[in-house]
């Protein structure tokens, strides 16, 4: 195995094209750099689909869960009242003026678990070193990064037909 | 071009012929006098040995002695309204459905959505049943007005003389007004309706988008017209049936589940179009599209079926909390039903994303949907006309019987009058690349 090369790209549209045409030509792309969300770029790196929604339906799960037996606990067992003529004997007589509570904290629990699952998965946290290859990805440039082969010079062909500006190849 | 098959058109006849005869039977079976009405009550109650306790449910509403005598006038009163009732849920039912139809149209145009101008011809062919729909529930209306039945009783002049509630809105709530106005929404309706199809049909001629901007304008101010007349649609033709009730959103609440049943038949209809072979440039992109606004839309009303409930509820205040009494008490399977229909089920079986692209689970969904503001309005209308005298029979079956014929056959005919797909809309070629 040899290191990673990195093929420069300055438009959006090239680079689409180019995954497509260097993922029909077998090669692998292990990671595409770009400054701004590019459309279907997902679909034609052949990325898997993201299981982020089903966590977040086990967050809200959770999160529902955690409303009712909070709200068990605090309004019926371990402080009952009598608000607004509504003695809080039973749960599920007082349930609706719980729904409030089950609705916010379903949708609290999904919305913030979620993003921190995705920063973890991306594999982002506070003091984190960026790992973007050049910084001029963040601007306007464009990086594909590929494993390198045993014949690096037919790779570097492909990859300036695709409409490359740059490849960088590391040294053996 | 869409042709009505004759299995679909005798299909439609069938159902209306069927619908009318059950109809027929319905009101056949309604009592005639206050004595057939007491042993029609009498039969039932023997029919079910455990036996209802309205004996005792009644004794609280007692007013004096001539309680009695009152009693089986109202029971017999809800036993006339039943085929009435049944006629008018199903008949404002798929009235509904063709309105709010019409606001997701006119939603689209006046945001110049680019995803949906492919399906803007099976919109305009669901809105095509506005007009002899809105016809019959004005004709509905008339017979209340008419009293040829005593579904609205703030209609009856008696009711009225002793009622101080009734008397003090009788300059809104009183037959003239209410007839004018029930005219002046559906003349609105009707003229956009009309107006906005011609505009549509014009701009595929065109060489240029003058009938599409028009279109635009016309459709924006609409909407706000359609704002402010749905909402007091719904206080006259359905919250007036309980005129001491009131609920402000009560016209949001119609709105979302004529909006989210609207929407449901766009999605049914194209389906059955694009299993046809019709409509090839409709992807699943669209039918994913229409199932997230199925699946939206369904949570939009349980927020605000819940929001009108839980504040009811909790201030428990008599005179509005009789509304659910009542419902909770009589209606307990429809009431608790719709609401896992219209909110548990969908929620479940629409949430993951694939599902909503797959067809069948997509028909699977409209129908439960569909079902479950049909008792929706069940629901909303009969508790204060039948009050606990309500079932399932003949007349509702053969209501919804009818006007599902009735809607199938004008909405396909319409259909098959122009090409399926709109030709010189300027976001047609949008549409046709939508991906999700």
């Amino acid at each position: 195995m040899s290191a990673t090369i990195k093929a420069y790209y300055n438009d959006d549209d090239i680079l689409m094209n180019a995954v497509k045409k260097i993922r029909s030509e077998k090669y692998h792309i292990e990671e595409v750099y770009t400054p701004f969300p590019v459309h279907g770029l997902d679909k034609a790196m052949g990325l898997k689909d993201t299981r982020l929604a089903i966590t977040a339906f086990m967050y809200g799960c959770l999160g529902l869960t955690v409303a009712v037996v909070m709200m068990n606990f605090i309004m019926i067992q371990d402080w009952p009242q009598d608000i607004g003529g509504k003695p809080s004997f039973s749960y599920l007589e007082n349930m609706p003026a719980f729904v409030p509570i089950m609705f916010e904290l379903t949708v609290f629990f999904a919305a913030h678990l979620m993003v921190i699952t995705f920063y973890l998965r991306s594999r982002m946290w506070p003091f984190k070193e960026a790992e973007n290859p050049d910084v001029r990805t963040t601007d306007d440039s464009f990086v594909i990064e590929l494993h390198g082969t045993d014949d690096n010079e037919a790779l570097t062909n492909l990859l300036l037909d695709t409409g490359a500006t740059e490849v960088h190849v590391p040294k053996k | 071009m869409y042709t009505v098959s004759n299995r679909l058109k005798i299909t439609s006849y069938i159902l209306m012929a069927v619908g009318v005869l059950f109809l027929a039977i319905g009101f056949m079976a309604a009592p005639s006098t206050v004595e057939e009405a007491k042993e029609m009550v009498a039969a039932h109650h023997d029919a079910h040995s455990d036996g209802h306790e309205t004996a005792a449910a009644h004794a609280d509403e007692a007013h004096g002695e001539a309680h009695g005598a009152a009693h089986d006038e109202h029971v017999f009163h809800q036993l006339q309204n039943r085929p009435w009732s049944a006629l008018y849920v199903a008949a404002f039912f798929f009235f509904m459905i063709s309105l709010g139809v019409l606001a997701f149209y006119a939603i689209q145009r006046a945001a110049q959505a680019g995803w949906s101008p492919l399906l803007f011809r099976v919109m305009e062919g669901i809105t095509a049943y506005l007009v002899p729909g809105g016809i019959i529930v004005f004709v509905l209306l008339m017979c209340s007005v008419f009293h040829m039945n005593h579904m609205f009783t703030w209609m009856d002049a008696d009711v009225v003389a002793e009622d101080y509630l009734l008397q003090g809105k009788k300059g809104y709530l009183n037959p003239t007004f209410f007839l004018i106005r029930a005219a002046f929404f559906l003349g609105g309706w009707i003229f956009y309706r009309q107006y906005s199809r011609k505009l549509s049909l014009a701009q595929d001629n065109a060489d240029d988008n003058r009938n599409f901007v028009k279109n635009f304008r016309w459709s924006a101010g609409f909407l706000v017209f359609y704002l402010v007349t749905e909402s007091m649609m719904s206080w006259d033709w359905i919250m007036s049936l309980d005129p001491h009730w009131f609920s402000t959103l009560f016209g949001w609440y119609v709105f979302a589940s004529m909006f989210v049943s609207g929407i449901t038949v766009i999605a049914l209809i194209t389906i059955y179009l694009k299993s046809k072979g019709l409509l090839p440039e409709v992807n699943n992109s669209h039918i994913h599209d229409l199932a997230k606004f199925m699946f939206g839309i369904s949570i939009f009303w349980t927020y605000l079926w819940f929001s009108q409930f839980m504040l009811i509820w909790y201030a428990n205040i008599p005179e509005e909390v009789t509304y659910f009494v009542t419902r909770i008490e009589d209606y307990k399977l429809p009431f608790f039903g719709m609401l896992a229909l219209n909110f548990i089920f969908p929620l479940l079986v629409l949430m993951n994303s694939d599902f909503k692209r797959v067809n069948w689970f997509v028909v699977m969904a409209g129908i439960i949907i569909l079902f479950g503001h049909y008792m929706d309005v069940f629901n909303m209308v009969m508790p204060a006309t039948v009050g606990d005298q309500w079932y399932i029979g003949f007349p509702e079956i053969g209501g919804i019987l009818f006007f599902a014929g009735l809607f199938v056959l004008v909405v396909f005919t319409t259909l098959s009058k122009e090409a399926l797909t709109p030709k010189r809309n300027p976001f047609i070629e949008e549409s046709k690349h939508f991906h999700y």
